[in-house]
């Protein structure tokens, strides 16, 4: 089973590249763009076949290290489910 | 006095670390690799700067989970002594052995300067008593991740039982004294006990005039000798 893991920054916690990103956007003439954030997407594969099980191990990794609970949340997908 | 020196891979200020304890003690430090499973007993263990694991995931992050770092967690549950500098600061913030984290720079910049410190806590730590509080420390940084952050519940904490134990000082006016963003201009902060140091700053740079100072010198020093 594969999964995604979105990782982004909490709101309040200062993404000084995301800020860097917006004002270039801003620059080449995208007005319009707001709150450019910068997150981390990590992919990674399960062994075994329950789903429910497997979800609960990579939500446990997300809160042992993957991502760090002070400036960061973070979000699972599924790749082959709507979960 | 018995000092310790953990070396993650990338670590790569263990060698000034450990220079610096044997000119105060005239004894080299144990020398401890991260995959050691066992640390053996002693006063302090000092956690060094560089690029632990290439800063992978976050700075500090895999570092924080390598054999070594339950064994320094061990000795830190037994009261023992921890001193993280720069990197090491932000693997004991990763570990959850003191609390925060340190982000980006808020202006993008790796920032490499000699910086005015003041010492900042009241409760007693055995790496900031006997220190001068009036004095300001000068000591280098070397970080691009040393904006120390905490949500308000947590800061208000860390300062209500005054945790702070450095913060960045404007000695001459210069706006520029805070040289990553830090909260409330934070360098280093203490665990409740004081015996766990979390610093951005490096004081094993500044041990010889030649180099630049000896206020690292002093402070480390200072640290040792409460230790003995």
């Amino acid at each position: 089973m594969e999964f995604k893991i979105n990782i982004s920054l909490k709101s309040g916690v200062l993404d000084p590249e995301g800020k860097a990103i917006e004002n270039a956007l801003i620059r080449k003439g995208y007005q319009e763009v707001k709150n450019v954030k910068v997150g981390r997407l990590i992919t990674l594969n399960i062994e075994g076949s329950d789903k429910s099980s497997a979800y609960e191990r990579v939500s446990q990794m997300c809160e042992d290290m993957l991502a760090n609970n002070v400036i960061e949340n973070f979000e699972i997908v599924s790749s082959d489910s709507n979960q | 006095m018995r000092v310790a020196v953990v070396t993650f891979p990338g670590s790569n200020c263990d060698r000034d670390v450990s220079v610096a304890v044997t000119k105060i003690t005239g004894k080299k430090p144990l020398s401890i690799w991260h995959q050691d499973h066992e640390i053996p007993n002693c006063d302090l263990i000092i956690i060094p700067g560089g690029f632990s694991y290439g800063d992978y995931l976050r700075c500090g992050a895999v570092a924080a989970n390598s054999p070594i770092m339950r064994e320094v967690k061990n000795h830190a549950s037994r009261g023992g002594a921890v001193l993280g500098i720069c990197n090491g600061f932000q693997i004991l913030l990763e570990a959850k052995l003191l609390n925060g984290a340190l982000i980006r720079n808020s202006k993008l910049k790796f920032a490499c300067k000699e910086v005015d410190l003041k010492v900042s806590t009241n409760i007693n730590s055995p790496f900031l008593d006997k220190v001068n509080r009036e004095d300001t420390i000068k000591l280098p940084i070397a970080h691009n991740e040393g904006n120390f952050f905490a949500d308000e519940k947590t800061l208000e904490r860390i300062e209500g039982e005054g945790l702070v134990a450095l913060r960045y000082y404007n000695a001459d006016s210069n706006s520029d004294y805070n040289p990553n963003g830090s909260i409330n201009d934070i360098a280093g902060i203490l665990s409740e006990n004081g015996k766990i140091l979390g610093m951005m700053p490096h004081p094993e740079r500044y041990i010889e005039e030649e180099l630049g100072g000896v206020d690292g010198y002093k402070f480390l020093k200072n640290s040792i000798e409460n230790l003995s």
